[in-house]
């Protein structure tokens, strides 16, 4: 076993898959000979070339029409967004050409698309962003959302494997805060689509992904201690294709459900995963399902301001203390 | 032969480096484009074609030609083609019956019925059809002749791109990153005139399209579109440079656009004049024609019992489809992903 962070797991992850199918390449921009922003492809340029490792312009849609193009030649390619905030300069590119491709024209895209993504970092409004809600409407991408170091390399992993193009997002407040042991010389493999319990709970459940996967994790803790409730905790590890059974699973268990997402309100994931509890579990609820989730704001840059608008473990815990006494 | 970087000259091409025989495949592929769309218009006016039928009368020679000069066959070049280059499908070996099923959204469709028109694709014939959404090809292109280039095959990509395309983040943020990476590819920019409804002075501020290929670093050239030969010959040397690995390469074809935008739209905005004589002066079939004629390359019966197949191919292709089924509803489901395989059927039609 070897304590590794949360980046370092992803960054062997890819190494690895570097290592075991030439077929993987990397592009972005830096991500060669400078190692990435957040250093997670440091030394691979050193290690597998130029020619798997590309520098490239400052062109969100081109990296992502590119690594497109070469996907449906047989290459593996994982396009790295310095930052995920960028992604949005390559949405046409993702939800038009790659989501669709195999389903228009019977075409294979099997890329990966990573990067930084969340707040809590004083990053400001473009250096913050969650766009996973802006994908989750696009039949033909998957979205995964990680938020222990296991899951970093498991899933970096089984993305790059996958057939379909993956959505990995990777948050930045994680990278270097999350610390797990990890076997070494053992496979770790995330299967897409499968939710994870966190933490056990009778009373209450948590739904959350992410950085706040970590802040329910925190805010159960206090609720178990202070106040006797047991607050079971849902890490949904994938967000596209959802794990339905995992989360009718947990309704059924504790029939009171708080979703926690870092992403703002309206429009938000929590809101899918209450129709779909509505849909498929409504007889089993004793509350109403509610929500913990950033305000409907752009993410400002001021710690005052942030710190409010993000959903902060005490916003979890005062949530959670309601709706177990409701 | 080196070609002038600047414009065009008349005195381009003899033909010369293209046997009779080649000289009568590409009339047939001229023939052919040609008729196939004058069948989809009678399908059309039946209501046979589900969605609009998009022509590209006038710019047939550029698309066949263009295409001619690439290596064809089971993992050859891979082009990518637009809207009005029906003609390059065919010259890939796309068969007029999928034309045909395509616009007539057939279960026996390539697409099945998912997509229209020429949207559609062959990797090992080599195209790749494209999306509505102009200019994305271009990257995806490129990263196809990033992958020839990993591989170290001697392959190519070709990909077409309209004077109205050029106006697009992806055209630049493509031929940029294809420019910077010197990857095999070659880029026809088609300068026909309209975007839709758009003239090229309400498009750009430049007087030709290869201006803008030459501010990425990209060779670039304009040609005589109508010219078959110009167009063949410009790009059968742009095909070889990229495929001796000295990058990507402009050719704009100026051309023009002699139908509406699509069978629906009557273009009333286009002067009429200009129509009259691009149509009587300048058609890129007749001029082929008669250049084949008038230099005795090929005989006058030849042409004839060429246009004769290329009728009874239409006609065998219309028949052995025209009647065919539209898909079963329940086969929109599956496909999205290879995992899960279907989308949910919802439960509103179980009630």
């Amino acid at each position: 076993m070897a304590e590794v962070t949360f980046l370092e797991a992803l960054r062997q992850g890819l190494w690895e898959e570097m290592e075991r199918d030439e077929r993987v390449f990397i592009l972005g921009e830096d991500v060669g000979l400078y190692g990435g922003a957040f250093k997670v492809t440091d030394g691979f340029s050193k290690r597998f070339g130029a020619s798997r490792v590309i520098d490239t312009p400052i062109s969100e849609a081109a990296i992502v029409g590119a690594a497109a193009g070469a996907a449906h030649m047989g290459l593996r390619p994982v396009a790295e967004m310095q930052f995920i905030d960028f992604i949005s300069c390559a949405y046409d590119m993702l939800t038009n050409y790659v989501a669709t491709a195999r389903y228009r024209a019977g075409l294979s895209t099997p890329l990966v698309v990573r990067g930084p993504c969340g707040g809590y970092v004083r990053g400001g409004p473009f250096h913050s962003q969650n766009p996973e809600a802006a994908f989750l409407h696009t039949p033909g991408l998957k979205i995964v959302y990680p938020a222990t170091a296991r899951d970093a390399k498991g899933l970096i992993k089984a993305s790059i494997r996958d057939e379909d193009p993956v959505l990995y997002l990777e948050h930045k407040w994680l990278y270097r805060r999350i610390k797990e042991q990890l076997p070494e010389g053992e496979e770790i493999l995330t299967p897409i689509g499968q939710a994870r319990i966190a933490r056990e709970g009778k009373h209450l459940s948590i739904i959350s992904y992410g950085a706040t996967l970590w802040k329910s994790l925190e805010a159960a803790e206090q609720l178990e201690k202070a106040d006797g409730v047991s607050v079971e905790v849902l890490d949904l590890r994938t967000l596209l294709p959802m794990d339905d059974a995992a989360i009718v699973a947990t309704v059924k268990k504790t029939n009171k459900v708080l979703i926690v997402h870092e992403d703002t309100r309206t429009g938000g994931i929590a809101g899918e995963i209450a129709a779909r509890i509505n849909e498929r579990a409504f007889e089993w609820l004793d509350g109403p399902i509610m929500r913990v989730t950033a305000h409907d704001v752009p993410l400002p840059y001021a710690p005052t301001l942030e710190d409010f608008v993000l959903p902060q473990t005490e916003d979890i815990v005062k949530a959670a203390r309601w709706l177990a006494a409701y | 032969m080196a070609l002038p970087a600047t414009r065009p000259t008349a005195a381009y091409p003899s033909g010369a480096a293209l046997s009779a025989d080649q000289l009568l495949d590409i009339y047939y592929f001229l023939r052919l484009t040609r008729t196939l769309e004058e069948r989809l218009v009678a399908l059309y006016r039946q209501t046979k074609v589900i969605g609009g039928l998009f022509r590209s009368l006038g710019q047939e020679g550029e698309s066949v030609a263009s295409a001619y000069a690439l290596e064809r066959g089971h993992h050859k070049d891979i082009l990518s083609p637009l809207i009005r280059n029906l003609g390059s499908l065919l010259v890939m070996g796309a068969q007029p019956v999928e034309i045909l099923r395509q616009y007539m959204a057939k279960a026996e469709s390539p697409t099945r019925g998912r997509e229209l028109n020429v949207h559609f694709n062959d990797l090992e014939k080599g195209y790749l059809g494209q999306i509505s959404h102009l200019g994305d090809m271009i990257p995806v292109m490129a990263g196809i002749a990033l992958t020839f280039k990993r591989r170290g095959e001697p392959r190519v990509g070709l990909v077409y791109i309209g004077d109205g395309g050029t106006s697009t983040g992806t055209f630049h943020e493509g031929l940029n990153l294809a420019a910077v990476q010197r990857l095999p590819l070659v880029v026809i920019g088609e300068y026909n005139h309209w975007a839709y409804s758009t003239p090229p002075d309400k498009q750009f501020a430049v007087q030709d399209l290869a201006e803008k290929a030459k501010g990425y670093g990209v060779q670039a050239v304009t040609v005589d579109g109508n010219d078959v030969f110009a167009v063949y010959e410009a790009t059968r040397f742009a095909v070889e440079r990229a495929r001796r690995g000295n990058g990507v390469h402009f050719i704009e074809v100026k051309t023009y656009r002699r139908k509406g935008h699509a069978e629906h739209d009557d273009q009333h905005y286009v002067p009429k004049a200009d129509l009259e004589k691009w149509g009587s002066e300048n058609d890129p079939v007749d001029r082929y024609t008669q250049r084949l004629l008038s230099a005795d390359m090929v005989a006058e019966g030849d042409l004839k019992d060429i246009d004769d197949r290329v009728r009874v191919e239409v006609d065998q292709a219309t028949d052995a489809c025209v009647d065919e089924p539209l898909p079963p509803a329940e086969s929109a489901l599956p496909g999205v992903y290879v995992e899960p395989a279907a989308a949910d059927k919802l439960w509103f039609k179980a009630l």
